[in-house]
């Protein structure tokens, strides 16, 4: 994903002569090209990402569109007031993109972890979240958000992550981008877990039981009339995430279905609200927050078992 | 867009006048931090009426100075000095902080022509001003970026990694200026936390650095007004009094919290010849 997303933001450095790339002291080779391309267009700034995001509202109100880029955890959590004061209550341009989110680092530990970011930044009235599935996804969500006249965070993977779509899927912000057409159940996957999703989506066919499967890559603005169409043609409605349980995307729909009073069982498939101290690999690290392929297609046979019967 | 060059007689009147009027807005709306107010009016002239190269017609002109207010507790007195500068009407004046109305306790994005930046948490303001003075770099554009922070504002981690990015970035274009009162809100900023020497820290961050008596308008002036070709960021270290202009509010740091009475008004804009 994030080499997708240096080709990208190097394409559209070259037809936009506003965009800036700020970097929180990563990616330095990743990088090179876009430096030698547009030298005055790059900035280090350092390990220093509160004032980062800050850099990053002053260049947009005045003119630029800025994107800034570092490990996920350190651009959210810690530049919160930033974001909420510098950008959202500006409602500034600028794009963020927290690289490593959900389990990416898993090795590194809980300081590493991004499981928590929709959470915070979820509640900052004008921000557009959005958390692509896969390389595609990251370039057309980073075409759209230089688009918005607000802020936007991009919420993406590490690298060599399985690519699910052949070709560039339709994209717009707010819609999602429906992968497998089935009956017994709709399942909504957002981010870097996808290619876990569609693996159980597979694993569930298999065992004869068809399921919708869509890849959902805006997390907020959330579409009311979306989710009602799909609160109208399936029972049970699965949330998939690589985010804790609290105030994540399933927690998103959960609220939305209430307020709307849609008829639909919700099934919240998301990381345990706790500190993950094992390490090991990205795949480890899912398998024990229940988030591996195998797990998924478990949850969601129980939950159509239990509505068929 | 330079303000016709203003003497010394008057803008001393000028800032009479915007301390009787912040005390009378204090009193009038309920709102706080009267000492802080005082405290960095004269540097408000002094950058208003001459450093800062604006057009109050021409508000949002591309070309303008930009002035970020990052110790947005003192807006009264910038809302004062704007309105007295001529972005808007003095009389609005009266309805600082009225409910709904767009001259809020703390500055909003977009309230009256003028400010630049919606502060009240301190410690953004420089941050944003240094992405201001870049944007000018990048789009190879003249105009300079002020940024009057509080020393109290300065316990901040955020202002030192601004301190530490504009002269990584060589913004000669940007300009600090730190209103040193030597209080905050409950007790001395030197005692707070270990924040003298400052205008050492200011200089070993690399800033180029000058101390000037923050209530010396023509002192003022010569330290904020800015001079062509540079590279390095600047910081005016201003020394000032909380509460100056008014005797019983000097130095005491009650007047971080409390509002005038009626009788303290009236005593206030009598010592202001007012």
């Amino acid at each position: 994903m994030r080499n997708r997303f240096a080709a990208t933001i190097e394409e559209l450095a070259a037809v936009d002569e506003r965009v800036v790339l700020l970097s929180g002291d990563i990616g330095n080779r990743l990088f090179n090209r876009f430096k030698e391309r547009f030298p005055d267009r790059f900035y280090n700034c350092g390990v220093a990402e509160q004032n980062m995001v800050s850099v990053a509202a002053g260049l947009a109100l005045s003119g630029l569109r800025p994107v800034a880029y570092t490990i996920a955890p350190f651009l959210t959590t810690r530049a919160l007031e930033q974001i909420k004061i510098d950008l959202c209550y500006h409602n500034a341009p600028v794009v963020l993109v927290g690289v490593g989110a959900g389990l990416s680092y898993a090795s590194l530990g809980p300081t590493h972890h991004t499981l928590d970011d929709i959470a915070q930044l979820r509640s900052l009235p004008g921000l557009t979240i959005m958390a692509p599935g896969d390389a595609p996804e990251v370039q057309l969500a980073l075409e759209s958000a230089l688009s918005v006249d607000g802020p936007v965070y991009l919420r993406i993977g590490k690298k060599n992550e399985p690519v699910v779509h052949a070709e560039a899927p339709p994209f717009k912000i707010g819609e999602s981008i429906p992968l497998r057409a089935g009956s017994a159940a709709c399942l909504l996957s957002t981010g870097t877990i996808l290619p876990e999703a569609v693996a159980a989506a597979e694993d569930l066919a298999q065992q004869g039981i068809e399921v919708a499967l869509h890849s959902v890559p805006t997390v907020q603005p959330l579409a009311q009339d979306w989710l009602a169409s799909l609160a109208k043609q399936f029972a049970v409605i699965v949330t998939i995430e690589e985010h804790a349980h609290a105030g994540g995307f399933g927690a998103a729909i959960a609220e939305a279905i209430a307020d709307a009073d849609l008829p639909v069982h919700l099934v919240r498939i998301a990381a345990p609200d706790q500190f993950h101290h094992d390490g090991g690999t990205t795949k480890e690290a899912r398998l024990r927050c229940g988030l591996s392929a195998s797990q998924i297609a478990h949850r969601v046979k129980a939950a159509y078992v239990q509505r068929a019967h | 867009m330079t303000a016709a060059r203003v003497d010394l007689a008057t803008l001393e009147q000028y800032s009479r006048e915007i301390r009787g009027t912040v005390v009378q807005m204090s009193h009038a709306s309920g709102a706080p931090h009267l000492g802080s107010n005082l405290s960095c009016i004269d540097i408000l002239v002094a950058a208003y009426w001459d450093a800062v190269r604006i057009d109050p017609s021409q508000p949002s002109d591309p070309g303008r100075d930009r002035f970020i207010l990052s110790k947005g507790h003192a807006a009264a007195a910038l809302y004062a000095t704007l309105a007295l500068r001529g972005f808007f009407p003095i009389e609005q004046l009266r309805r600082f902080n009225e409910v709904g109305y767009h001259l809020p306790e703390q500055p909003a994005p977009d309230c009256v022509p003028g400010v630049e930046l919606a502060t009240g948490s301190l410690g953004h303001g420089l941050g944003v001003a240094a992405g201001i003075a870049l944007a000018a770099k990048i789009q190879r554009k003249d105009y300079h970026t002020f940024c009057l922070l509080s020393d109290g504002e300065c316990n901040e981690g955020s202002v030192w990694e601004a301190a530490m990015f504009a002269p990584a970035q060589h913004l000669g274009q940007l300009t600090a200026i730190i209103d040193y009162n030597g209080w905050q809100a409950t007790g001395r900023s030197d005692e707070v936390l270990a924040l003298a020497p400052l205008t050492d820290k200011w200089s070993a961050f690399g800033w180029d650095t000058r101390e000037v008596d923050g209530h010396d308008l023509a002192a003022l002036q010569d330290a904020i007004r800015t001079d062509d070709a540079r590279q390095t960021p600047r910081a005016i270290i201003a020394h000032t009094v909380k509460g100056k202009g008014v005797s019983f509010m000097e130095d005491d740091n009650n007047w971080h919290y409390r509002i005038p009475t009626a009788d303290e008004v009236a005593a206030a804009r009598r010592e202001l010849q007012l």
